[in-house]
């Protein structure tokens, strides 16, 4: 089994018109015993940009704390949030810093720029930066998800209809992942 | 610990330990198995690259970018683990970048050279990046192959990864000296074409980049041989809408508009 399997979870973020979804599973896991079913793996950053960490469980929390911290600090210095962009860039450089010996875990980061701009970008477990146009996935249920998007999937889609999508598309994957499951976290922005 | 620079082991003991104990296997990175290529023509280089990025046979990306920007004069396209080839190249050239602001001079693509194979060296192929560097500067056009391992070539002609063979078979039937613009750009997106349909590691899109003296021409999607033609124009839609149980609405802050009032600060 991989480490990435370890804790289960699934992840997917897509792109509409002047807006982005972002939604996981509930479920963390110690292999194949299921241990809360109320389990956070989006976080907000601000407003405008949220991250998603898949991957094992103790790593998603440490990075997260760690990417909390480097916000706060670059929020006191530059008075402003960072844009999507840079965030994404920070997380890159974040998990290449530990390129022999990475943190487990694969981020999803989708945000909406200052001109309401949608950005969605995934990354291996060193940070190797995948920007997509459409729609990006995470965890075990990545497989599935890459086909249920692939076929789910309309550009400029409005609000109500992405929450569907992206919804429909996150239940008939996890439903196809024993590791992942107990419902669905989705946030609209 | 934040800013010391320079990679960080601490993690390296905990996921040794878990691979010992027989819990997990060690992951698998985001490669990009891929046909990379550059050849020189009568007045400068061109360089060429597959857009598919991997993750063992899952295909992560359809069009990413492998021709790296260096310096004005001079690209690299990348071959091997993707976060590897991003992070050398982008180091690289800022290094080249603060070279550039203390002599005031134009880069040499030997100076990009060196500064890869240094670092390539240092960390003995672990950082495992093949790259195929191509520029102009004031001592003419120039191509390298560089090896995960540190070596390199020097080449009228050069493929790298696991699309090179494939490549390598169109260079080696149809290269040849004083090559016209449109001629090399041709080869170019031929041998490009034969690691996509050859290779499986490669695929999609064929990226080109046309450096010339004092000029570049960046080509992206110069040929898309595999469109998305299967999909239906409608999209999907559901018959039954999600259930939701729980619904939490926050509206954004509103922008502040910041007008500027008061004396101009002096200068």
């Amino acid at each position: 089994m991989s480490i990435f399997e370890y804790n289960g979870s699934a992840l997917v973020a897509m792109v509409g018109k002047n807006c982005f979804a972002i939604a996981s599973d509930r479920r963390l896991g110690v292999q194949l015993q299921t241990i809360a079913t109320d389990f956070q793996r989006i976080h907000k950053i601000h407003d405008r940009l949220f991250l998603g960490l898949s991957g094992l469980g103790t790593d998603t929390q440490t990075l997260y704390q760690r990417l909390v911290f480097r916000h706060k600090l670059y929020q006191l210095r530059e008075e402003r949030d960072m844009k999507p962009e840079t965030f994404a860039s920070l997380v890159s450089a974040i998990l290449y810093e530990k390129r022999f010996g990475p943190y487990f875990c694969q981020p999803v980061i989708a945000g909406l720029s200052d001109e309401d701009k949608p950005f969605i970008c995934t990354m291996d477990s060193i940070g190797a930066k995948e920007l997509a146009k459409d729609f990006v996935v995470a965890g075990t249920a990545g497989e599935s998800l890459y086909g249920a998007c692939e076929a789910m999937f309309k550009p400029d889609m409005e609000p109500e209809e992405l929450f569907e999508t992206i919804s429909q598309a996150l239940l008939s994957s996890v439903d196809r992942d024993c590791l992942s499951g107990w419902g669905g976290h989705v946030y609209v922005v | 610990m934040e800013n010391s620079g320079g990679f960080s082991f601490d993690l390296c003991k905990r996921n040794g330990w878990l691979v010992e104990k027989g819990i997990v296997k060690p992951p698998s990175f985001t490669k990009t198995g891929t046909t990379i290529v550059g050849l020189v023509f009568q007045d400068g280089v061109i360089l060429g690259a597959d857009t598919r990025a991997t993750a063992g046979s899952i295909v992560c990306d359809k069009n990413c970018e492998k021709i790296h920007y260096m310096a004005p004069n001079i690209y690299c396209c990348g071959a091997g683990t993707a976060a590897d080839t991003e992070a050398v190249t982008d180091m690289v050239s800022s290094q080249l970048q603060l070279h550039r602001y203390h002599t005031g001079r134009e880069s040499r693509v030997i100076t990009a050279l060196t500064l890869l194979k240094k670092h390539l060296f240092g960390y003995q192929g672990y950082v495992s990046a093949a790259l195929v560097l191509g520029g102009v500067d004031c001592t003419g056009p120039h191509l390298h192959t560089i090896y995960p391992h540190g070596s390199t070539d020097t080449l009228p002609f050069a493929t790298m990864g696991s699309g090179s063979l494939a490549a390598m078979s169109v260079f080696e039937s149809k290269y040849k000296e004083g090559l016209t613009r449109d001629e090399g750009i041709k080869i170019v997106t031929e041998a490009i074409c034969a690691g996509i349909f050859n290779d499986l590691g490669s695929g999609s899109n064929v990226d080109v980049c046309v450096l010339t003296k004092g000029h570049k021409e960046y080509l992206r999607n110069n040929l898309m041989p595999n469109p998305r033609t299967y999909v239906s124009a409608k999209g999907y839609s559901f018959s039954k809408k999600t259930e939701v149980l729980m619904t939490k609405v926050t509206p954004l802050k509103e922008r502040v508009e910041v007008i500027e009032a008061g004396d101009a600060m002096e200068e």
